[in-house]
């Protein structure tokens, strides 16, 4: 059988994933880029990868549209006028989202929605019938879970309903980050984190951090920062450890390897936003850029790795749990030392596109994929591997530092912290005084769990395995990261 | 000072308000029928019984005295399934000083430290120096205590401390005499005592079915923490045999459906604060 009948035959695709396959094949079946023979090579041997972008890039992997600009000024292109109640308001983003190009043809940012929302809200009542329906059309029509909603810093009204709404339908879609600083109430985030211990959601981001880094930003997709009113072109990921494999030692891997196999990368990046920017005609023809909602000097791009940690034992050759990374000072110090190198590199590395980020990369700790064994996401210690909780906070946010872009830990609790859930607002708390970016939990009884960065029913994974198809084109991510990448074995806390 | 020491546990989600490190004193006056942590009872009388039974060579002997090597053990416990004493060869002779040196090490993610035991207020002046240390690094001190001593006769001590967790078992004391092997009259002082001075943060009963009166229990403690402050928290704890000595002669864990009735006598009297667990 050819492959395009192999799509079209799949029992378990959907009609809408067979189509996006079937347009994911056409673009794979010329070859517009100019990639450089040792690019080819370091992307053969496993080392670069392209997250399957595409041959052809014709619109940037992450967009976030400026909706606050949408809500106040209504769009032309789509013959919207301001919403006016909270009817018009969902039903103006519900339309706006199904407009919002990305890498999955889904919108990966759907804005800070409880600030958006929060001016339309008279009658709770009304209101919460309106974002109950606004949730449930979003889980439904937008199937793939790297859709992304914000809340907060700041307390709404909005920001309680949509978090006791989804309490209640427990729903894999909308992702959802609380921006979380001082000006957050205790209420709210209390409510955040009895969201999350029944549906996995929302993550915590720190607010300031974020915002030091990079301004005004979202949070996109699995927990990309971002600035809003642009996003990034591309993302590209080097996988350290397969690297590191190539490396004959560790100073081989500091003078040759890494620096080398990083200008590879960097240079494909380069030749990817060439083709869109100057190529694709996205920036001349799409509506989001000619009324304003997003701008071509907001993007940049994505320089991403996994396996930091394996990276460092291949390179120490680090056998026993004592000597590995996440439990010796030796391996992390090698760990740091790597960061530093990277984001050396990163600083000077000219990408004339990256206009918002002064013409440079960012650096972004890559969740995974399910094709990934023995490779943990970005900079976390490995699943199984897992030290005291305290110590793993420590440890893992003097990596976080280095990643404005996105990287995040994920931490599986007991239910009975339900009775005491300023018990996890305290560890957050500390976390982020510590310098961790970003924060996930879940309970360890939930259907919705978090895979790497995204969201997934374990109950739809069931039903994949049963050899049936499933709404939500992310469920097979889920399924390959449940069986390779040990997610179900996180240490509860 | 030195103070004996069960063992620290870093995070701690249900002992006191937020995040809190665990502290559990060895020692204990109480003698209950259904404890789960005997070997915090006595300090070890140096018999030296578990030496022969750890795997791994972490217990030792040195002058008459058993010596544990924390990194060692591998925490199988087999030693305190051996001890005869109602003891633990790893309990842990700690300065202030020390607790507040680790302690340190978890200071950014928790709201404070509560002491528990064993009975913690038997080592009343190694609480008072710790406390005034923790206070000192900005935490809170929670105690949690089986309420047999007399808390207004330990003024310094509750002035530094946050809130109380007070066990009460049995309001009657008869039962309380026969399964506790202690008189409650300091129990129900104190409960009484803490609530009008506002330091009860939650009281707790452990429901053991067929040898206590519950019903009783929580109908009186809800009556009188409600007089006070509606707001107090009554844990109502569901028996579980798991770690008890005598596991045969308590084997039964309350119904689910007796829990929910002993929070419905709790709400009748007024408590709005209940947690069954």
């Amino acid at each position: 059988m050819n492959d395009i009948e192999k799509i079209v035959k799949d029992l378990k695709l959907t009609y809408e994933q067979k189509v996006i396959a079937l347009a994911r094949y056409a673009e794979n079946s010329v070859k517009v880029l100019n990639i450089s023979e040792d690019t080819e090579k370091l992307r053969e041997a496993g080392i670069i990868c392209d997250l399957f972008e595409g041959n052809v890039p014709y619109r940037p992997r992450y967009i976030l549209p400026d909706y606050e600009k949408f809500m106040k000024e209504g769009c032309e292109f789509l013959e919207l006028t301001p919403a006016t109640n909270i009817w018009e308001a969902t039903s103006n983003l519900l339309i706006m989202y199904k407009h919002v190009p990305s890498i999955t043809s889904m919108p990966v940012y759907i804005g800070n929605i409880d600030y958006l929302l929060e001016p339309f809200i008279n009658d709770e009542d009304e209101a919460k019938l309106a974002i109950r329906l606004f949730l449930t059309q979003l889980d439904r029509t937008i199937t793939d879970s790297f859709c992304h909603g914000n809340l907060g810093p700041k307390s709404t009204k909005a920001a309680k309903i949509i978090l006791e709404i989804e309490r209640e339908l427990e729903n894999a879609i909308p992702n959802l980050t609380l921006k979380y600083n001082e000006e957050t109430s205790d209420y709210l985030a209390i409510e955040a984190i009895k969201t999350a211990l029944v549906t996995a959601k929302p993550s915590f981001a720190n607010h300031e951090m974020f915002t030091n880094d990079l301004g005004e930003y979202g949070i996109a997709s699995c927990y990309n920062g971002l600035h809003v009113g642009g996003g990034a072109h591309t993302l590209v990921r080097m996988r350290l450890s397969t690297l590191a494999e190539s490396a004959t030692s560790i100073e081989d891997f500091f003078n040759d390897k890494l620096p080398h196999a990083m200008k590879c990368i960097a240079e494909y990046i380069n030749e990817r936003i060439r083709y869109i920017v100057e190529e694709s005609t996205f920036f001349e023809a799409n509506f989001l850029v000619k009324e304003g909602f997003i701008s071509q000097d907001r993007f940049t791009s994505m320089f991403g790795l996994v396996g930091l940690a394996e990276c460092v034992n291949i390179l120490l050759k680090a056998e026993k749990l004592e000597d590995r990374f996440g439990h010796s000072k030796v391996a992390d110090d090698l760990g740091i030392r790597i960061m530093d190198f990277m984001e050396e590199f990163i600083n000077n590395f000219e990408s004339k596109h990256c206009k918002v980020t002064n013409e440079r990369l960012l650096l972004h700790a890559q969740v995974g994929i399910g094709d990934d064994i023995n490779i943990s996401p970005g900079s976390r210690i490995p699943i199984g591997e897992e030290p005291e909780l305290w110590k793993h906070l420590k440890q893992t946010a003097r990596f976080h530092k280095y990643f404005p872009s996105g990287v995040g830990d994920i931490f599986p609790f007991e239910i009975n912290s339900m009775n005491n859930p300023e018990f996890i607002l305290n560890i957050i708390q500390g976390s982020f005084k510590e310098g961790m970016r970003y924060f996930s939990l879940y309970s360890s009884e939930t259907d919705v769990i978090r895979i790497t960065g995204y969201l997934v029913k374990r109950s739809e994974i069931e039903k994949l395995n049963k050899g049936e198809a499933t709404l939500q084109d992310t469920v097979v991510l889920g399924q390959g990261q449940v069986e390779n990448g040990k997610v179900l074995e996180r240490m509860k806390r | 000072m030195i103070g004996y020491i069960n063992k620290i546990i870093p995070f701690s989600s249900v002992d006191g308000p937020g995040n809190r490190t665990a502290i559990f004193m060895q020692g204990c006056n109480f003698n209950c029928i259904y404890c789960h942590n005997p070997e915090t009872i006595n300090i070890c009388s140096n018999c030296g019984l578990c030496i022969n039974e750890c795997p791994t060579e972490a217990l030792y002997s040195k002058e008459n005295n058993i010596h544990w090597n924390k990194d060692k053990c591998c925490n199988c416990d087999k030693c305190i399934k051996t001890c005869k004493n109602a003891s633990s060869p790893k309990i842990q002779k700690l300065t202030a000083d020390e607790v507040i040196n680790e302690v340190s090490n978890y200071r950014p993610f928790i709201q404070g430290i509560t002491v528990s035991g064993g009975e913690c207020t038997l080592q009343e002046e190694f609480l008072i120096e710790v406390f005034t240390k923790v206070k000192e690094i900005g935490l809170t001190c929670f105690i949690d205590s089986n309420g047999s001593k007399d808390f207004s006769k330990m003024n310094t001590l509750l002035e530094l401390c946050d809130g109380v967790m007070l066990d009460v078992k049995s309001f009657s004391n008869e039962k309380h005499n026969k399964f506790i092997k202690f008189d409650n009259m300091n129990v129900l002082k104190n409960l009484e005592y803490l609530a009008s001075k506002d330091k009860l943060y939650e009281v707790r009963t452990v429901v053991v079915p067929e040898i206590f009166n519950n019903e009783e229990t929580v109908k009186e403690v809800a009556n009188l923490i409600s007089k006070y402050n509606r707001g107090i928290r009554y844990k109502i704890i569901a028996f579980r045999n798991l770690g008890v000595r005598d596991s045969l002669v308590l084997k039964n864990s309350p119904t689910n459906e007796y829990m929910e009735s002993l929070k419905i006598i709790a709400e009748k009297n007024k408590c709005n604060n209940i947690i069954i667990v």
